[in-house]
């Protein structure tokens, strides 16, 4: 039973993903477009299942949820951050810097969504990831104490994506 | 004051707002002077920017009575991207040498842009 629910849905969350972008697409909720959606979300996750071979067994998505909302607000608060970083701060009083995050997270995909949380959210870019993946070097815009950015990222994005990525 | 009325100011107010945080893009883009902060205005700034035009183009195809949610899926899109380009911006900006140097990571060797060929194991690459 197991296997063949496996067989047939390998990525549960992908099927559902791929009906909704296409019930989205399609601009209008209809019973057709609803089951062709699903008949997407069905056959191609089944195509393109050899191409993910390692991805990751666990992963709790409805903590996805919290950590979305979280980053939601942190980009609104960013922006104004940055907007005023842009508007007030000379170019010669600007302190720009470099600060290196040890990761504790291995999952390439974990990885992936803290580098791209980090861009999204309060003036820091995701620059580079060490060659053997144990850390994020990350720009900072204008910073005063780079090792509380430091801590920030780790304790409020990282140690969520860690629960999110177990 | 009806709910077509409320949606009109509204998108009026959100293309405000985002034409006000495009504009602080641009304008950080022009300001700052080595690529690394170059790089942080338009990142940022342009993902509420677009984001708030976005919601203003939902806003009024609701008030002229055709809703549509093709935004969302723009603005999902988008947030995907973004920090992609701004990744490959600043592994350039790296690889090439053109902004101030990184420190070494604690734990590996280098970092993955300079673990190749050409600047491996040299700390002044030929040019």
């Amino acid at each position: 039973m197991t296997r063949a629910y496996r067989r047939l849905l390998p990525h549960p969350v992908l099927t559902l993903v791929l009906a909704l972008v296409w019930v989205l697409l399609q601009n209008d909720v209809t019973p057709g477009m609803v089951v062709f959606g699903l008949i997407l979300g069905i056959v191609i996750p089944i195509l393109t299942a050899m191409w993910w071979p390692d991805r990751p067994k666990t992963f709790h998505v409805w903590r996805m949820i919290p950590y979305m909302l979280i980053v939601m607000w942190d980009i609104i608060v960013a922006n104004i951050q940055v907007a005023w970083i842009v508007l007030t701060v000379p170019n010669a009083k600007l302190k720009p810097a470099w600060i290196v995050v040890p990761l504790e997270l291995t999952q390439p995909e974990a990885i992936t969504i803290l580098a791209g949380t980090i861009t999204l959210t309060p003036g820091t870019v995701s620059s580079d990831v060490s060659s053997e993946g144990h850390s994020l070097l990350v720009h900072v815009l204008h910073t005063d104490d780079p090792d509380a950015d430091r801590d920030e990222i780790k304790n409020r994005y990282e140690r969520r994506l860690l629960e999110i990525f177990p | 004051m009806t709910p077509e009325i409320l949606a009109t100011y509204a998108a009026a107010l959100s293309l405000l707002i985002g034409s006000f945080f495009v504009i602080v893009g641009v304008i950080g883009l022009l300001k700052f002077n080595d690529p690394m902060t170059r790089l942080h205005a338009p990142t940022k700034v342009g993902t509420i920017g677009i984001g708030m035009l976005l919601l203003a183009s939902m806003l009024s195809a609701y008030a002229a009575g055709d809703p549509s949610v093709h935004e969302l899926l723009i603005m999902a899109f988008l947030f995907v991207t973004a920090p992609v380009s701004a990744h490959f911006i600043a592994k350039v900006s790296i690889h090439r040498q053109d902004c101030q140097q990184p420190p070494s990571p604690p734990r590996d060797g280098t970092w993955s842009t300079l673990d190749s060929p050409d600047t491996r194991g040299d700390e002044q690459p030929s040019p």
